[in-house]
């Protein structure tokens, strides 16, 4: 059977086939396997061979997304389960969509959804437009260096984490030592307890958020306009356009693309939240203001150990999450032809 | 430029400058305050601002940095730093390269295999169970494996990889070097400016990160300098810090909002004094990352 399936490949083997397997053909020649070793290199599998360094380096890799990506993928199917510990995730019961079930009965997991929502929608609306304005601004100075000097120093707060940021705002707000509300006092008003009142709470969470990402999300902007091309400037100065026709008639037209890019991209992100600001911002006493889906999970999950429940809560977050990429995405394409796939 | 500044012109240039350094100082007033508070005595009054402080003491911060559990948060940081860094460069720049080649078998289907972790995951309980699972938990592998390789940064070093021309690797292949020696001879060499800006991205990561350290140590010991911080200026001082280490001096009055704020300085500091130097690479990040990959 060996001979009779091999042969004929042998002979059909022409000139040219031959000196394409030059070299490792005869290297496996010399161990016998010449025949056997023809139609290992028609499998589709040969490249692992023949390319074996460049697959050992790409081992730790597969070994890597396998445990710590597709393991958790598939660990989701514990939102399909009751939990039990003894069991594990394999070993737990199926209840189908009990967990949901659950879930959108909950008025608690409703009030966080729409926090979640609101909180998103209030960033939007005030962190969007501000980078545009930061930007156009920032690119009607003159004096490079002062420029340079600006971006750098508006950059920064983008570079330090949430946990000691909330700590600074913690203190930077205070209503006993905070210089905000130092001042207020030296006018004689009442102190604001910004981080422990629910009708300020929101307000510090949009204003730090716009605060820390101003600068950082000028950059894209910034770029777009030094992309511009100068004669377009230049005609405009011709036809007698002052500074603030430029701006409008010339600067704001070549932005609008990517402006509208982002502006799709943001309203698909509207169901994500900051775990690490909220978190770390929050305190008991606004609760019923700042949680969102992610810190209710965390408290869920991790907290009161309801995992099956956390999981089919944070599940549900991500099937919202990615649907919405797809339609920004394709929505993205059909308006600019652009897209991040 | 050559057009003339005109009155209305010249009023909204200096508006404009004014306005850009008002928004500087707002940036940065926050920081300034906070160090401020951090280098005050303990005994200063809040009724006034100031941005030097009346007397400058350092005891806030000596107070801060001889605390055991920040000299632990402090090594702690450093060895998921350095180790993780090191290990995911090593991993993250090993895949990027075999994904480059575009002679690896099965490239698209394994390209793909990695990219869809991108959009898809398994979400926090999940990965807390396989960590807790795989017996993780205190340990600095918890710190290090669950994010050896950010995808985005393979994507990054791949991509980069794919401008290298082959010529410069086809004299070592004929000396018969394989893909490993050919990576480390030919290939890293000159990708230098890559490599050391996936690795600030890690270093700033690992530096930041404290949410790993919260759910996967539960000794205080491991903690991280994060946490140590969280745990001192978010969850109140007083069980924290340690009363040894606060008491020795019994007539010493310890105010924590100075104390508080020392302990943030200690770990915002050294992102402050690299800043500078390092601000470049993330701006270089940001916009390979906006270009289509």
């Amino acid at each position: 059977m060996y001979l009779q399936n091999d042969l004929p490949v042998i002979k059909s083997t022409n000139l040219n086939q031959r000196k394409e397997c030059s070299m490792e053909n005869r290297l496996v020649t010399k161990h016998g396997q010449s025949i056997n070793f023809l139609n290992l290199k028609k499998s589709r599998f040969y490249g692992y061979w023949k390319y074996k360094y460049l697959v050992l380096m790409f081992i730790p890799a597969i070994v890597y997304y396998v445990i710590f990506h597709y393991i958790p993928i598939y660990g989701v199917t514990l939102a399909f389960k009751k939990f039990e510990v003894l069991r594990g995730i394999m070993g737990s019961p199926w209840v189908g969509l009990e967990n949901f079930e659950f879930l959108v009965t909950l008025g608690s997991f409703w009030e966080v959804f729409r926090n979640t929502i609101l909180i998103s929608i209030y960033k939007t609306v005030w962190g969007f437009p501000a980078p545009i304005i930061f930007a156009i601004l920032l690119n009607e100075i003159k004096n490079a260096y002062f420029k340079k000097t600006i971006q750098s120093v508006s950059y920064l707060p983008h570079f330090v984490s949430w946990v000691v940021l909330s700590g600074l705002f913690i203190q930077f707000l205070s209503p006993s030592i905070g210089p905000i509300n130092i001042i207020l006092k030296n006018f004689g008003l009442r102190p604001i307890y910004f981080m422990g009142d629910a009708r300020w709470f929101r307000s510090v969470l949009v204003g730090t958020h716009v605060w820390k990402e101003l600068g950082w999300g000028s950059i894209i902007y910034l770029a777009n306009i030094a992309n511009i091309n100068p004669e377009i400037y230049e005609a405009a100065i011709v036809d007698g356009a002052n500074r603030f026709k430029r701006i409008l008639h010339v600067t704001l037209p070549s932005l609008s693309p990517v402006i509208t890019i982002m502006f799709i991209f943001a309203m698909g992100k509207l169901i994500n939240d900051d775990f690490d600001q909220v978190f770390n911002m929050a305190n008991r006493s606004v609760l019923k203001v700042a949680d969102v889906i992610s810190t209710y999970t965390y408290r869920m999950g991790l907290g009161q150990g309801e995992y099956s429940f956390a999981t089919a809560v944070g599940l549900f977050k991500n099937i919202i999450s990615l649907t919405m990429i797809v339609i920004t995405n394709s929505i993205a394409k059909k308006v600019n032809e652009y897209g991040i796939w | 430029m050559n057009n003339k500044t005109t009155g209305p012109g010249k009023i909204f240039d200096i508006l404009n400058a004014l306005f850009m350094i008002l928004l500087a100082i707002s940036t940065l007033y926050p920081f300034i305050y906070l160090l401020s508070l951090s280098l005050s005595s303990q005994d200063v009054s809040f009724t006034k601002l100031y941005i030097v402080p009346p007397k400058i003491s350092f005891d806030n911060f000596e107070m801060v940095l001889s605390n055991k559990y920040i000299a632990y948060g402090f090594r702690n940081t450093a060895v998921r730093t350095l180790g993780g860094t090191a290990l995911s460069l090593f991993f993250t720049t090993f895949c990027g390269y075999s994904l480059s080649k575009k002679y690896f078998p099965h490239r698209t289907f394994w390209t793909s295999f990695i990219i869809i972790t991108m959009f898809v995951n398994g979400g926090l309980i999940p990965t807390y169970l396989l960590v807790r699972d795989l017996k993780l938990i205190d340990s600095y592998w918890a710190l290090v494996l669950p994010n050896l390789i950010p995808t985005f940064h393979m994507v990054i070093a791949r991509n980069f990889f794919m401008t290298i021309p082959d010529s410069l690797e086809e004299s070592a292949r004929i000396d018969g070097a394989n893909d490993i020696l050919i990576f480390f001879r030919i290939i890293v060499p000159v990708s230098k400016p890559i490599l050391a800006t996936l690795a600030l991205w890690k270093v700033v990561w690992h530096w930041n990160a404290w949410f790993d350290s919260m759910i996967y140590t539960t000794d205080s010991k491991m903690h991280v300098l994060m946490i140590v911080m969280r745990r001192i200026v978010l969850e109140g001082l007083a069980n924290t810090m340690d009363p040894e280490s606060l008491a020795h001096d019994e007539t010493q009055i310890v105010n924590p909002e100075t104390l508080k704020a020392a302990t943030i300085m200690v770990t915002t500091v050294p992102v402050l004094i690299f800043y500078p130097f390092i601000q470049k690479y993330f701006v270089k990040g940001i916009m390979i990352g906006s270009l289509k990959g």
